[in-house]
């Protein structure tokens, strides 16, 4: 049981606390677009474009941004041996996409054409 | 010789003791834990997406919905989630702050920020109470057809009417839940000639006063959100509303369990005794994925 205990290898992350503080603002200031965006829709960005409007889809990428700094930053993915950062991420990054699409395009058609 | 050396090399690997990818194992079944939760948070939200996509007429616009803010009256939406948003986020980084405390075998930094976790986790969890409980009362108020389907009350134009604003003339206090009955919504219906309905969805359809008129006498008040009804639109929108936040706010729960624990620990000095204080890395995993869940779950009620 001994081995149990032991901590893990020690992977360099950047010394000191400033890092922490940096992305809390990146995460503010990302969310509090968001919320302006969603509280005025501007008329510019209501146009349509790869099936939703572009302001869905600046949500969307604002969100995947936040994700990304969440689990590469705040829970140290980015700083873990490669193999194992890989490991996580690849499932996630095919599996989640891939279901998106095609149970998406399925509501779609569901919509359009089963009314 | 070098052989030999080789394959005593190689024993001592396959021996044990020895950490794959050099992680330890409660940290990689964590993330692996994680992983397949992470798996199945996508399977609810993107199943909430093939609804909506069916649906699209009668869908909820979450502006509409989400208007509440704790003593203003008035319209305000998004404000409220944004408050909560801000608060898990906050917790995520005393979260890092009392790991990075660890590192540094900081003890009392350790108690500190873990104590704002725990804090942030149950001011989280209070928001949400108070999110549901307007969400279950009901806003606006609608009315439910004959065929099931949900319309708002509104004008010529589509703008959303109040049950308040038809029964009483004027809009009732923002906040406030009122009851009507579905005889006075009928009466006033009847008698208020630049009253129609619409559906809730984003396509915003209209209908014309006459048919709305014989749909109107047939329909019935619906006030609130539950399992099987919504004034909102939608009944599986307040179902998907109820099922994925209320897991999210399962895995929050849990989490500030599992964070008051820890909490205990460090103060009796469990991992002072351990050497290392891997143990908050652990939690803090957790609970930095229930941040990620929220930002996923921010976007796809609240915003898209």
């Amino acid at each position: 049981m001994a081995h149990s205990n032991l901590p893990s290898e020690h992977h360099e992350s950047p010394e000191g606390t400033w890092w922490i503080w940096k992305v809390f603002i990146i995460l503010l200031v990302v969310t509090t677009v968001e919320v302006v965006l969603g509280i005025i829709k501007p008329e510019a960005l209501l146009g349509q474009f790869l099936g939703t409007s572009i302001l869905n889809l600046i949500f969307i990428i604002l969100t995947l941004l936040k994700a990304f700094y969440i689990v590469a930053e705040f829970m140290h993915l980015k700083f873990e041996k490669k193999n194992f950062m890989w490991t996580i991420a690849l499932p996630m990054l095919i599996l989640i996409p891939y279901l998106t699409f095609i149970i998406l395009s399925e509501g779609g058609y569901m919509g359009d054409f089963l009314k | 010789m070098a052989k030999e050396a080789n394959l005593d090399k190689k024993g001592s690997v396959w021996a044990g003791d020895k950490q794959p990818f050099g992680v330890s194992y409660g940290k990689q079944m964590m993330w692996f834990f994680l992983l397949s939760d992470a798996l199945s948070f996508s399977g609810f939200l993107t199943a909430m997406g093939l609804y909506r996509f069916k649906y699209e007429d009668t869908w909820p616009v979450a502006e509409n919905v989400f208007t509440h803010f704790p003593f203003m009256h008035g319209d305000a939406p998004l404000l409220f989630v944004a408050l909560m948003t801000f608060i898990l986020i906050l917790s995520s980084v005393t979260m890092v702050m009392a790991v990075n405390a660890g590192h540094h075998m900081n003890k009392k930094g350790v108690v500190l920020w873990m104590g704002l976790t725990i804090i942030g986790g149950f001011m989280f969890l209070g928001s949400q109470a108070w999110e549901w409980y307007h969400f279950i009362s009901g806003d606006k108020g609608a009315v439910q057809l004959e065929n099931n389907e949900v319309m708002y009350l509104s004008d010529m134009d589509g703008k959303i009417m109040t049950l308040h604003e038809l029964v009483e003339g004027k809009p009732g206090v923002h906040g406030e839940h009122y009851h009507f009955t579905t005889e006075e919504v009928r009466e006033a219906f009847a008698t208020n000639n630049d009253v129609t309905i619409r559906t809730p969805g984003k396509t915003e359809k209209t209908v014309e006063r006459s048919e709305a008129l014989e749909l109107m006498s047939k329909a019935e008040v619906i006030q609130g959100a539950s399992l099987t009804s919504n004034e909102y639109g939608h009944v599986l929108f307040a179902d998907f509303f109820f099922f994925v936040t209320g897991f999210h706010g399962t895995h929050v729960f849990s989490g500030v369990l599992l964070n008051i624990i820890i909490f205990i620990n460090v103060i009796i000095g469990t991992y002072e005794r351990r050497g290392h204080y891997e143990m908050i890395e652990k939690v803090g995993l957790y609970w930095h994925f229930v941040d990620l869940v929220w930002v996923f779950v921010f976007t796809f009620f609240y915003l898209v």
